[in-house]
């Protein structure tokens, strides 16, 4: 199984003996993750064929489903987290799944590669669209739809009236804490509803 | 490394049914007590020393406790799940004792309703009583006794089978670790239980019918039998499958007559003609009966959570997109029961062209992940 490295961090969030719902899900790396190491339960959702094997390889529940349907099959605020991790940036419906994870659960965990990398922004300067290890495609096969730079994500929080529990920027599993939107690769936010109106 | 078996996807070879008698009636849904009676039995492999290897495969409409292998003095015998249950199968054989089991009231040896009434030494006929799964499975459990089986290490099956496996799950809880339940339904809609009817309504007024006494005249309601299968065949198959193995094509183009002249016709007229000949019409009856009245929430006031709040197996659950008889959207029904139920379940939506049929066909996705999940039953017996 790959171990990604947003899983620790994501971990470090986690109540031991928590209910998590991962989206897109993979080869159920994380949930096996946070099984072992904070005791969760939980279900993985996956649309690939291929990775909803590999879930049953690894012994990890899965539900094979297309997260841009919504998440009817789940009951409102019926898990304590629900994760979507570097899926988001790949997906139509984009503020759809955000809303809909925050009705499945009480917060949420979002992670996606950060565009506004200091790389990404030269090679635009440059005249071209970025190509890197964390967005490692040409413009005419990548999957990621909906790209965005840690302040595009905070704006679309704070419109939304969505709070921002937790903010992390890393660089090769490292937190950036200086000048995060434009040293960092990749952001992971643990948010939900504000409270009141 | 042990030397690899000499044909990893060979079958189980030749098989021998064996009958197993039942003195003490069995308490039925109707209220009823049946019995004495007897029921037809395979079972394949070796159960292991800690009897924890089990593994149930309930049968659907027209088939049988015949699942793999062959019989010695039979060309093509083999089993319905021949592909599924095997030495280095899905259902891998060489680890896991499979028992099949020929379900009351059916017409392949189990008591049925062709079977003599012991009171009148005729045949029962319409006397037979109308079973539901839940009789099946309380029959079922008996023969787990027999066995000397205290719980299977999984109860599996496809459709009506499907429905079998998930009612284990409910009224045995105790007695089953996993389930597979696949192209199965929480309950038949209005449309389905509707094909029912027209079959049964087709097998009803055939005059050969007799109100089911007809062993006694020596004649068989074949032409009911024929359309019921031919109207059940067209819901087992997909449109495109449909079209795409027929067609508009001819046999010898239009005569302007009513005989079979598009392939389909006389595809399904065969079919009809093979089924009525082998099947008999108070089982499929009853039969059709059995999945009508399948409703586990039905006793929870239609909440199926509630319904599946006493299961604690783990589940795999499957469901084939082209499968519009028993679509995938039902199977999320259970899905969603437990999860609400936070039970340990996964789900695979398997992309086949070959609606509800592709149960028993070996698409290698299905089987691969069928083999994935047993591998997982296998590390826990031996852990």
């Amino acid at each position: 199984m790959n171990i990604r490295p947003d899983y620790s961090l994501i971990a470090e969030w986690i109540r031991p003996r928590a209910q998590v719902l991962d989206l897109g899900c993979g080869d159920g790396g994380l949930l096996a993750y946070l099984r072992e190491h904070r005791q969760i339960s939980g279900y993985g959702v996956e649309i690939d064929d291929a990775s909803v094997l590999a879930c049953v390889k690894n012994g990890v529940s899965v539900v094979q489903s297309n997260l841009e349907a919504g998440l009817s099959g789940f009951e409102d605020a019926s898990f304590d987290y629900v994760v979507l991790s570097q899926t988001l940036q790949a997906m139509r419906h984009t503020e759809e799944i955000v809303l809909e994870m925050l009705r499945v659960g009480r917060e949420a965990i979002v992670s996606f590669p950060n565009f506004g990398h200091w790389k990404h922004r030269w090679q635009i300067l440059r005249g071209h669209m970025p190509v890197s290890k964390d967005l490692p495609y040409q413009w005419y096969d990548t999957p990621n739809i909906h790209l965005c730079t840690v302040h595009d994500f905070d704006d679309f929080c704070a419109q939304r009236r969505l709070e921002v529990l937790d903010r992390r920027v890393l660089h090769d599993g490292q937190e950036v804490k200086l000048l995060p939107n434009c040293l960092g690769t990749l952001a992971v936010y643990r948010i939900r509803r504000a409270l009141g109106r | 490394m042990p030397p690899a078996p000499p044909f990893p996807n060979a079958t189980v070879g030749e098989v021998t049914p064996q009958r197993v008698d039942f003195e003490e009636p069995l308490p039925l849904a109707c209220g009823r007590a049946f019995g004495p009676y007897h029921l037809m039995i395979e079972t394949y492999g070796e159960l292991n020393a800690a009897r924890d290897n089990a593994v149930l495969i309930c049968h659907a409409l027209n088939a049988s406790h015949h699942v793999a292998g062959v019989y010695a003095d039979q060309a093509n015998s083999e089993g319905w799940w021949d592909n599924m249950v095997g030495p280095g199968k899905p259902v891998d054989t060489n680890r896991f004792f499979v028992v099949g089991v020929n379900n009351l009231g059916s017409c392949f040896g189990s008591t049925g309703p062709m079977d003599l009434h012991p009171a009148t030494g005729k045949p029962y006929g319409a006397d037979f009583p109308v079973v539901t799964v839940e009789d099946w499975v309380d029959a079922q459990v008996r023969v787990a006794d027999h066995l000397g089986i205290e719980r299977f290490a999984a109860v599996m099956g496809g459709s009506l089978g499907g429905m079998q496996a998930l009612a284990w799950t409910i009224r045995h809880p105790q007695r089953v670790a996993h389930a597979l339940v696949i192209a199965a339904a929480p309950n038949l809609s209005a449309q389905n239980i509707a094909f029912n009817e027209v079959a049964r309504a087709a097998i009803m007024t055939d005059p050969e019918f007799h109100a089911g006494h007809f062993y006694d005249a020596a004649v068989k309601p074949r032409r009911g039998l024929r359309v019921a299968r031919m109207i059940g065949h067209i819901t087992y198959l997909s449109d495109d499958q449909m079209a795409e193995k027929f067609g508009r094509q001819l046999r010898n183009g239009l005569r302007y007559t009513f005989e079979p002249e598009f392939q389909i016709e006389s595809y399904l007229r065969y079919q009809g003609d093979k089924f009525s000949e082998y099947f008999d019409a108070n089982t499929y009856l009853r039969i059709t009966k059995a999945l009508d009245y399948f409703d586990p929430a039905a006793a929870t006031g239609g909440d199926l959570r509630r319904a599946l709040e006493a299961a604690r197996a783990s589940f795999l659950v499957v469901a084939f997109t082209t499968d519009w008889r028993f679509s995938p959207q039902r199977s999320r029904e259970i899905v969603k029961a437990l999860i609400d139920n936070r039970r340990d379940v996964s789900y695979a939506e398997i992309d086949a062209p070959h609606g509800h049929d592709a149960f028993l066909l070996d698409d290698a996705r299905y089987h691969a992940l069928v083999r994935a999940y047993f591998d997982r039953i296998a590390a826990e017996l031996s852990s």
